[in-house]
């Protein structure tokens, strides 16, 4: 029972050549373009890598960037094959070339729905690395004289001023930790002894946090230090202060944005995705339709097309036995390598 | 004696026209990109507009917009004429239009050569505003609460961010002004009254920064008070330190900015320019190749072309003449008149 029967006569089969063609150019751009997405996804993920503290996020821009160049070459063979569908003089060469070609399209873009499932499946595995990173960074925003570390405080820096966060859950993680150097404390004043000896591990920790979590939309000047201690400021209540901070977390603020990322990449990936799948569709009819032609004298006969000869289940079987067949011959080839070994000797004492 | 006089037959002509209608696509997307680029430019002008005291020039901007819609639609134009140029037939409609949109062509040249020049010379009266702007941004800064001016605090300090610079000049215009609030002054604190009776206006003075100034490379906390005051701070020098926060003065980091994109925007027109000159020498040698065909009946004839039927001087004392021919149009009595005294002395 042969699946998804179409009959095609020479106008549509024409037709279908010429249109697929067409969808082939369209769908190489959509190619270049996915690979020109996972780049960017790439790079973005790159530029934050430092308060990243593993990289399984990045299989999905390598997915894609895999994919798209992958599609490049497949749609530019299926235009090509479109186009020696007219010539009937041409189109035999491409006969034993399109059955891999479709297995080898149809892996490829199936690579573009694990991409997008990968790229919710691991938000979980973005988020706990942010985690860590950002929780060592702040760590080490005070080092700024060990090697390796020194660019630690701008990287934090910068990254607080450009997504608008303080910290990594929120701005008290800064209370935690001691983000002064000790090269600028004066541990000769009282205030300096009293804080270190405050707390088990000696450090310096204080209610205050860097410049870089100032919100700019603050009516009044930024307070970073004392935040917890309203008599310290005029006219300043920390529970009701709102503007002063940003009060979001810069794990929530980068998770968002990368999120916001895949969710824009996402329905352009699945669109492409039904595009090649169409077009692959469009390219088995096309090839059938034609087999039906060759051999015969006239071009212009209607011919049938269809998608397998048999239905799915009798495909996997026949597929199922050459493989079979191909691994026994694999198999066949070894043990006649092992034969020749036995026949010279049965020969010998023939000849001795 | 014909300037740059060269013979052409059919197949030359044929190649000229192809590569001068692909030259008019190239110019006409060239006219786009400076629509866009002035457009671009009058975006950047409006989104600080508030740090210009709103009273900046759209000229150069505008100029742009014009010259680069008019250059598509000249280009456009010019193209056409070429495709048409390969059919007599087509072309004959063209014909006598050809030379008044050559010279239409040579005096948009000169605009675009102009326009180049403006948008290099744009930087002076910029730099004034800018000057002007800043300052009274700067004074406006603590003015949260007053309509009309609240937002001026966020758009300085995400300035000075985004530029990395600190005060008009440099960090010490903000010891000059009162930049915070008085809603958040604690005018019974003596600390508050000591520093308004120090200065005649009464004004809330102190040697301050806003968090905006702060430097992320710096590889220590941001000092923003007292940064005068060495002895406030644990191993602090402020004569030597550099990093804290940003030493460049805002007028300078804009005036850098928006100069160097006019500089870009500048060559980019001159380029322009440049083959606007080639397409209309190019529409000139067809335009003479195709009226001097040596047989007009015979597409296939040897022709010439040149750019001036005669030489350089010889067609500037021709239009001379022209001219003075048109200005004595209304004077032919004075010139008789004069003839006569002429004849009679």
């Amino acid at each position: 029972m042969v699946l998804l029967k179409l009959k095609f006569p020479f106008q549509k089969r024409v037709r279908l050549a010429q249109g697929l063609w067409l969808l082939s150019w369209v769908a190489m751009f959509s190619g270049a373009i996915t690979f020109a997405m996972g780049v960017f996804l790439k790079t973005e993920l790159y530029r934050r890598s430092e308060v990243m503290h593993n990289m399984d996020i990045h299989i999905v821009p390598n997915l894609l960037m895999a994919v798209g160049l992958a599609s490049v070459g497949i749609n530019i063979c299926a235009g090509k094959v479109c186009h020696d569908s007219l010539d009937l003089s041409r189109f035999p060469r491409w006969k034993t070339f399109l059955p891999p070609f479709f297995c080898i399209s149809v892996f490829f873009s199936s690579l573009l729905l694990v991409a997008m499932i990968l790229s919710f499946a691991l938000q979980a595995s973005l988020e706990e690395s942010l985690k860590i990173g950002l929780k060592n960074g702040i760590r080490f925003y005070k080092d700024t004289d060990t090697p390796g570390r020194c660019f630690q405080k701008e990287t934090i820096d910068r990254l607080q001023i450009e997504f608008q966060c303080c910290g990594n859950t929120n701005y008290r993680d800064w209370f935690e930790v001691q983000w002064i150097s000790n090269r600028y404390l004066d541990f000769t004043s009282k205030e300096v002894k009293d804080r270190v000896r405050s707390n088990v591990d000696g450090r310096y920790l204080l209610d205050g946090v860097p410049f870089s979590c100032c919100n700019p939309a603050s009516p009044r000047p930024c307070i970073q230090n004392s935040l917890l201690d309203n008599s310290a400021h005029y006219n300043y209540e920390y529970q009701t202060e709102e503007l002063n901070l940003y009060s979001r977390g810069c794990r929530q603020a980068l998770v968002s944005y990368y999120m916001g990322l895949m969710n824009t990449i996402g329905p352009c990936v699945l669109l492409f995705f039904l595009l090649q799948m169409s077009i692959l569709v469009s390219l088995r009819y096309l090839q059938t339709a034609m087999e039906g032609v060759l051999g015969q004298e006239n071009m212009e006969i209607e011919t049938e097309g269809y998608i397998l000869e048999k239905g799915v289940k009798e495909t996997l079987l026949e597929t199922k036995e050459k493989m079979m067949k191909l691994f026994q011959l694999a198999q066949v080839g070894d043990a006649s390598d092992a034969t020749p070994g036995t026949e010279p000797e049965a020969e010998k004492p023939a000849t001795a | 004696m014909a300037l740059m006089k060269v013979k052409f037959d059919l197949k030359k002509r044929v190649k000229l026209a192809q590569m001068l209608w692909l030259m008019y696509w190239f110019s006409v997307m060239a006219g786009v990109l400076v629509f866009s680029m002035g457009l671009f430019f009058k975006i950047e002008l409006r989104k600080r507009s508030e740090l210009m005291d709103n009273n900046e020039s759209h000229f150069v901007p505008n100029i742009l917009i014009g010259v680069g819609l008019l250059a598509c639609c000249l280009n456009a134009f010019g193209g056409k004429i070429c495709y048409d140029s390969l059919d007599s037939t087509k072309f004959a409609k063209w014909k006598s239009i050809l030379k008044p949109f050559l010279i239409c062509c040579l005096f948009f040249n000169f605009l675009l050569i102009i326009t180049a020049a403006l948008c290099f010379a744009m930087r002076i009266p910029l730099e004034y505003t800018l000057a002007e702007g800043l300052k009274n941004g700067m004074k406006f800064y603590k003015d949260t609460d007053t309509p009309g001016r609240c937002y001026m605090k966020r758009t300085l300090d995400l300035m000075q961010i985004e530029f990395r610079c600190c005060g008009n000049n440099n960090y010490k215009d903000w010891f000059e002004i009162q930049w915070v609030s008085n809603r958040y002054l604690d005018f019974s604190s003596k600390e508050v009254k000591d520093r308004i009776s120090s200065n005649v206006d009464g004004k809330y003075l102190m040697d301050g920064v806003p968090f905006s100034c702060c430097n992320p490379s710096s590889p220590r906390p941001c000092i923003q008070q007292q940064i005068t005051n060495n002895s406030a701070h644990y191993s602090y020098d402020h004569y030597t330190e550099e990093l804290n926060i940003w030493k460049r003065g805002c007028r300078d980091a804009l005036i850098a900015y928006y100069g160097g994109m006019m500089n870009t925007i500048g060559i980019l027109v001159l380029v322009v320019t440049l083959l606007q000159s080639a397409v209309m020498i190019g529409l000139q040698y067809i335009n003479t190749s195709l009226s001097t065909l040596v047989n007009p009946e015979d597409p296939e004839s040897e022709s010439e072309g040149w750019i001036l039927e005669k030489t350089v001087k010889e067609t500037f004392t021709d239009i001379m003449a022209k001219m003075k021919a048109m200005g004595k149009g209304n004077q032919v009595d004075e010139g008789a008149n004069e003839e006569a005294a002429a004849t009679d002395s």
